[in-house]
């Protein structure tokens, strides 16, 4: 980046102005032709170097590395100026409300959240009828069930962690709000993990309750593989492959994660678009107050003594 | 006093864009007292609800995700310039041409370090959690007084709900004393006037600051908000941690503990040292040793600019830095264990080498 800048701004790497460099000092320094030649080459040796044994060591395998790293999907929203798939958003929903929910919560979700990504205002109040919601006390000092509001966070499958640990051979399920973020290897983690499940390998023993998965660190995982081809219709009628149930939840959970995905983009486009023109015109104003003393030439003229 | 400061205070014709790492540094320490004054507003320093308040930020507050987002990732940046702005006055020693300027610089170093560590146990995520007890465990490292010591930071018997408490006090007040450290930078700045790539304050051309510099400045404001939105808006998660976006819980440890990024080569330098103490002190000094430098440094000696071996060095230096803050991101075992010692050794070396060398070059080869 500064030598980027540097460059740009047509000035070598912290190098003092060949004009008010003494004839003298030059001699003994590096801004001679050879003499620079020599800097650089000193230097990239010692960037050279360093990156090489740094590659180096990173080469061998370690017991740290023993887990399956994801590979990088061509997700479509991995594009600088991409917004999400909001067509995969909504079948991914469908995904989880049919799937994942029975397990894991989703607290950080609301009703609301839904409006206008995933379905209209009418069919997500709709949807948050469906679920019954404890509120209270009423005026009795009781407390009661209501159906849902748009207001109402997504409903917890579990009353507690503890209840969640019993019904999972004490693994417990955790909260998907942040899934996405919260893994190295964000949604190609998660679809890896999804259609990474299968036989444990020769070796490997696995106890009651848990399920081999290469993409999971130290590959026992409690939860049983849970998607499979046409296990949910969707409503759109996409064939409803594996892959495509794995693909179509992970880019659910991505919006999960970062609902402000596509307006970010949108507000980086333009702010980029207006500081460059500032950059622009900024640049160009300093070059044109600079262009007098730039444009200057210096004349030493020795005294008569006639 | 203002005009001669901002307007019409004689500035090097020479000085490059390197000089421009001070304004750019200014401006950024105001936008982050900004962005925190709005998130504050909406933060919850209480140990249960301090990181659904970070959600309820980035998902329900007017435009949240943003002054988070930048909040973070200025801080980053604010790291970028200040480790190029140090890097520039030790590659033109002006730790020898403004020593009391330098102090007072290296003291702003050592409190942004201390902010940025605190304002990153703010969002209450695992690794927030994990961060605070491992370094504020450091403190335990004093002879005698240790447990104690880390105690009274703590509030309590281990990190809860007071040491989350003070730190969120503090974090908000520090900005203002490095506000006030960078007044008192820009008084001794001033008293001599800044330096230039000759390397000695007998400027032969000076120039008013305005209009010259102030677009030169403004220039960089623009890059620098031009980075912030790069990173801001298309990058935001990409320097900080995946464990922080899981709640933090005291029962479970992260696999991986780690620092933000510009901690990682003192986390090398700290973990290369077998002895509590002794990687303490090697943590501490791999800062405090910048306070030496005007000491050690010789007034007489030939400026950087006429000693290309200190240029060399420096830019060794330079990779060590880089190589040691890969090592801090590096797993707990060999050979990055083994790398580190050597490397952490040749690290301080390598600053007993700059402020050798200009004298020696002074005496072998110039006169």
């Amino acid at each position: 980046m500064a030598a980027f800048a540097g460059r740009t701004t047509k000035q070598a790497l912290l190098r003092a102005k060949p004009a008010f460099v003494n004839q003298k000092a030059t001699l003994v320094s590096l801004r001679g032709k050879n003499g620079k030649k020599v800097a650089w080459l000193l230097g990239s040796l010692a960037v050279g170097g360093g990156t090489v044994v740094a590659t180096a060591l990173a080469q061998p395998a370690f017991a740290s590395d023993l887990v399956l790293h994801p590979p990088k999907f061509p997700w479509t929203h991995n594009g600088h100026l991409a917004a999400l798939d909001h067509a995969s958003v909504r079948r991914g929903y469908e995904v989880y409300k049919q799937v994942c929910a029975a397990c894991h919560s989703m607290k950080y979700l609301c009703y609301r959240n839904l409006v206008n990504v995933i379905m209209t205002e009418d069919e997500a109040k709709a949807e948050a009828e469906e679920a019954l919601v404890e509120d209270g006390p009423n005026d009795a000092g009781e407390m009661f069930e209501r159906p849902g509001k748009l207001s109402d966070h997504f409903p917890d499958p579990y009353k507690n962690d503890e209840q969640a640990r019993a019904a999972n051979n004490g693994a417990l399920p955790p909260d998907l709000s942040y899934i996405v973020l919260a893994r190295h290897g964000g949604e190609d983690y998660i679809f890896s993990l999804l259609t990474g499940y299968s036989d444990p390998p020769a070796g490997v023993k696995l106890m009651e309750g848990q399920h081999f998965n290469a993409y999971f660190p130290g590959g026992a995982i409690g939860m049983a593989q849970a998607l499979y081809n046409e296990i949910i219709e969707y409503s759109d009628g996409t064939p409803a492959t594996q892959s495509q149930l794995a693909k179509d939840v992970a880019t659910f959970l991505k919006w999960a994660g970062e609902p402000e995905h596509d307006v970010r983009k949108l507000y980086g486009f333009r702010a980029l678009i207006i500081l460059s023109f500032l950059i622009g015109v900024t640049y160009y104003m300093k070059r044109h107050k600079w262009s007098v003393l730039k444009s200057r030439k210096l004349a030493f003229k020795p005294p008569s003594y006639k | 006093m203002l005009a001669e400061s901002l307007l019409s205070l004689p500035s090097p014709l020479s000085i490059s864009i390197w000089w421009n790492g001070g304004s750019i540094l200014g401006v950024l320490l105001g936008f982050q007292i900004l962005t925190g004054l709005f998130l504050s507003m909406h933060y919850t320093a209480d140990m249960v609800n301090t990181f659904s308040s970070v959600i309820h930020i980035m998902r329900d507050a007017p435009m949240g995700w943003l002054f988070r987002n930048l909040h973070a990732n200025g801080a980053s940046l604010f790291f970028v310039f200040m480790y190029l702005h140090v890097g520039r006055g030790l590659y033109y020693q002006s730790y020898i041409s403004q020593p009391r300027t330098w102090m007072i610089g290296v003291t702003i170093l050592f409190v942004s370090m201390g902010t940025a560590f605190l304002g990153y146990v703010l969002p209450w995520g695992q690794m927030s959690f994990w961060g605070a007890t491992v370094i504020t465990n450091l403190l335990s490292a004093i002879p005698y007084l240790g447990p104690s010591v880390v105690e009274w930071v703590w509030g309590g018997f281990c990190v809860g709900q007071s040491t989350l408490n003070r730190f969120f006090s503090l974090h908000f007040i520090l900005p203002f004393l490095i506000g006030g450290l960078s007044g008192l930078h820009l008084i001794f700045l001033h008293e001599k006037g800044s330096t230039n790539p000759l390397g000695d304050l007998n400027h032969v051309s000076k120039i008013p600051f305005h209009p010259y510099f102030t677009w030169k400045d403004m220039v960089g404001f623009l890059v620098l908000f031009t980075m912030l939105a790069i990173l801001g808006f298309f990058y935001p998660t990409i320097l900080g941690d995946p464990d922080n976006f899981i709640h933090a819980n005291p029962m479970v440890t992260p696999v991986h503990i780690q620092p933000e990024w510009y901690f990682l080569f003192a986390y090398a330098i700290l973990r290369s040292i077998p002895s509590k103490l002794g990687g303490v002190i090697a943590l501490v000094m791999s800062i405090a040793i910048l306070y030496f430098l005007p000491i050690a440094g010789a007034k007489g000696a030939v400026p950087s600019s006429f000693t290309p071996p200190y240029q060399v060095t420096f830019w060794v230096l330079v990779v060590f830095f880089i190589i040691l803050t890969w090592l801090g991101a590096c797993p707990i075992e060999e050979p990055y264990l083994s790398l580190a010692g050597p490397l952490t050794v040749l690290y301080f070396l390598s600053f007993l080498v700059l402020v050798s060398l200009p004298v020696l070059w002074k005496k072998l080869v110039l006169f």
